[in-house]
């Protein structure tokens, strides 16, 4: 009994690990309709940020996470106005193609500068170890990770929800042109909302290198785990992906558990299941647009 | 050109056998003899040859985005190594098509689930397929291997006749051989009513099914052809190298031939065999600047590709070839920019 606690719990955890890195993945690929191969990089940059601030320079590993979050979407930001922009309106194989490019430049580039062997980053004691919850062993640092993304993914949904921001945004993805009309400016609020979920993606990063470990293949090991997130959890809501990254979480830590043999198999197989009998998502809207 | 006639005239202006196309076979017979030290990557080249032709048959001529097709590359490329290992069948050639055929069967399966849904399950699904393959390479490990891949396998001569040496020369023209037979069939393929009912599918999948081409059909069909020429390069790579690992079902190999199909051009079927001779060499260069990183380049020329754009990078790339035949010809130009195949 004990052991499907801590399997549920260090499934939850990845999990949510799992939907901050792919959430901006969600607007971008389920929202704005950008097949974006390259999100796995800007996480890898975050996590690398993070590792060099705490390594290197001594950092606190609390003050670098959010330097992780600033610097991924720094790049993000430069990219979207630069690259990105352009390549909106093309056709899904010229994004796969641009993305896919993205990837193998930024594997080689993190290859050459920081070597090709797994990264650590030192944890403050504080984090390591587990506490004991009625005969349950809880990670200390998965409790940590539970809290922040749930922190985070109430922030989110409040922000889409509630405020002007999230009004605007949800008016620029239904229809930019109606949007455009109203007068929201539609490429700036992409803009920020890539950045912002490169962002995300790159604070998953830093949180995640103790979890999923860190190196330069990471973009390439990790991309289909966040495109099952996207495409299972459908593109409605933040929900969607929030309940897939849950799902898959549980059942990719369950799976290894239970049946280690059968290794990310099971993963693939659901995924392809599902995509065949939902094409949409599981969540998904009735219509794709 | 409005006239329906016309279009059966020009469907059947395009399907001659053109001089260029000669002088390219009869180029690609020569290198053999012109660069009689360099039969490895040669071999190479055909090898990646035949698999960019296998995607231009679904990308290029039905539209279909496929991020995973080194799934029937490696589907073929484990038979053909079984094959020979357990001495199943020792004949290279009849390996070569029983291997192709397992692919095919694979492909007929998985194109049910590739057909349904739009662009992004398809890209999902096909990537899926692939990664499920090589997790699958990897759990029955004492089959296939698992990480250290197919060992010992020794290939018996063609037909009995011509034992693979050590120079590659016999591989080589084995490859070139079978690249020619399967570009033929291709060939013919593509410019039969057949090929010309899938362009239309790839240009307007809707309208196709309103004259009454029965979309879904034609798709598996082209789906499992392509599968089948996937299988026979990944049995040429077996056959040639003597080794299958976990690394043919790999994403970058399905990356890789996608920039190979883009670097040619997709749509015309040259594309793929220009496009693996370029990349090949691009690769080569690429290596020798920066050893490790290699692909950082690889990426670069993904990016610029896409940026300055497909199409206009083709008609940089022919100006050249068509001035010349405009000259001296005088008559219309020969290799023609693929079609959009923006759906």
């Amino acid at each position: 009994m004990t052991t499907l606690f801590t399997i549920l719990f260090d499934g939850v955890a990845y999990g949510m690990l799992l939907f901050v890195l792919a959430c901006g993945l969600a607007v971008t690929l389920g929202l704005m309709n950008f097949v974006n191969l390259a999100h796995g990089a800007f996480a890898m940059t975050g996590g690398y940020v993070c590792a060099v601030l705490v390594n290197r320079s001594g950092w606190p590993f609390f003050a670098a996470l959010p330097l992780a979050f600033v610097a991924s979407a720094l790049i993000g930001a430069v990219l979207e106005r630069s690259l990105y922009r352009h390549l909106y309106s093309r056709s899904h194989l010229d994004q796969v193609l641009f993305s896919v490019g993205l990837v193998f430049m930024s594997v080689a580039a993190v290859d050459y500068i920081m070597g090709s062997s797994r990264i650590f980053i030192k944890l403050p004691a504080a984090l390591e170890g587990q506490i004991d919850f009625f005969g349950v062993g809880i990670g200390r640092y998965r409790l940590m990770i539970i809290v922040i993304c749930g922190l985070l993914t109430a922030a989110l949904q409040l922000v889409l929800a509630r405020t002007r921001f999230g009004s605007r945004l949800r008016a620029a993805v239904d229809d930019p042109r109606a949007a455009s009309g109203l007068g929201i400016n539609v490429p700036q609020v992409f803009a920020f909302t890539f950045a912002f979920g490169c962002g995300l993606a790159g604070l998953g990063g830093a949180l995640s290198a103790e979890i999923l470990g860190l190196d330069p293949y990471f973009p390439l090991k990790f991309m289909i785990y966040f495109l099952i997130v996207v495409t299972v959890g459908g593109s409605s809501s933040i929900t969607g992906p929030f309940l897939a990254s849950l799902l898959l979480g549980i059942g990719d830590v369950a799976g290894k558990y239970y049946v280690p043999k059968l290794g990310p198999f099971v993963i693939y197989t659901i995924m392809i299941v599902i995509l065949i009998w939902r094409p949409n998502g599981l969540f998904g809207r009735a219509a794709a647009r | 050109m409005t006239a329906q006639a016309d279009v059966g005239y020009h469907a059947r202006q395009h399907a001659r056998w053109h001089w260029s196309e000669i002088a390219f076979w009869l180029l690609a017979l020569s290198c053999a003899f012109l660069f009689p030290s360099r039969y490895l990557i040669m071999t190479d080249i055909v090898r990646l040859a035949l698999f960019a032709l296998s995607l231009d048959l679904i990308l290029g001529y039905a539209g279909i985005v496929s991020l995973g097709h080194a799934a029937f590359f490696g589907v073929g490329a484990y038979s053909a190594g079984l094959l020979a290992l357990h001495g199943i069948i020792a004949e290279p050639v009849v390996a070569l098509v029983v291997a192709g055929l397992v692919a095919t069967v694979v492909g007929f399966l998985t194109s049910f689930l590739v057909i349904r849904g739009v662009d992004l399950t398809r890209l999902m699904v096909t990537l899926g397929i692939a990664l499920l393959l090589e997790a699958l390479a990897e759990r029955f490990s004492n089959i296939t291997g698992g990480t250290d891949g197919l060992q010992g396998i020794e290939m018996q001569p063609i037909l009995g006749l011509f034992a693979f040496d050590m120079f590659g020369k016999v591989g080589f023209f084995y490859c070139l051989a079978v690249l020619f037979a399967l570009f033929l069939l291709a060939r013919r393929i593509v410019h039969s009513p057949f090929g010309l009912s899938l362009r239309a599918i790839r240009n307007n999948p809707l309208r196709a099914a309103a004259i009454g081409i029965p979309v879904n059909r034609r798709l598996i069909a082209i789906y499992t052809l392509a599968s089948f020429y996937a299988g026979i390069a990944g049995a040429l790579f077996t056959q040639t190298t003597a080794l299958a690992s976990l690394d043919v079902f790999s994403f970058e190999r399905s990356a890789d031939l996608m920039l190979v199909l883009v670097i040619g051009g997709a749509g015309y079927l040259y594309g793929g065999l220009i496009g693996a001779v370029v990349f090949k060499m691009l690769q080569e260069v690429f290596s020798t600047i920066t050893p490790q990183y290699w692909q950082f380049w690889i990426g670069l020329v993904l990016v610029v590709i896409v940026l300055v754009g497909r199409q206009r990078m083709h008609r940089w790339a022919l100006w050249a070839p068509n001035l010349i035949i405009r000259q001296l010809g005088g008559r219309k130009t020969i290799v023609a920019v693929p079609e959009s195949d923006a759906p």
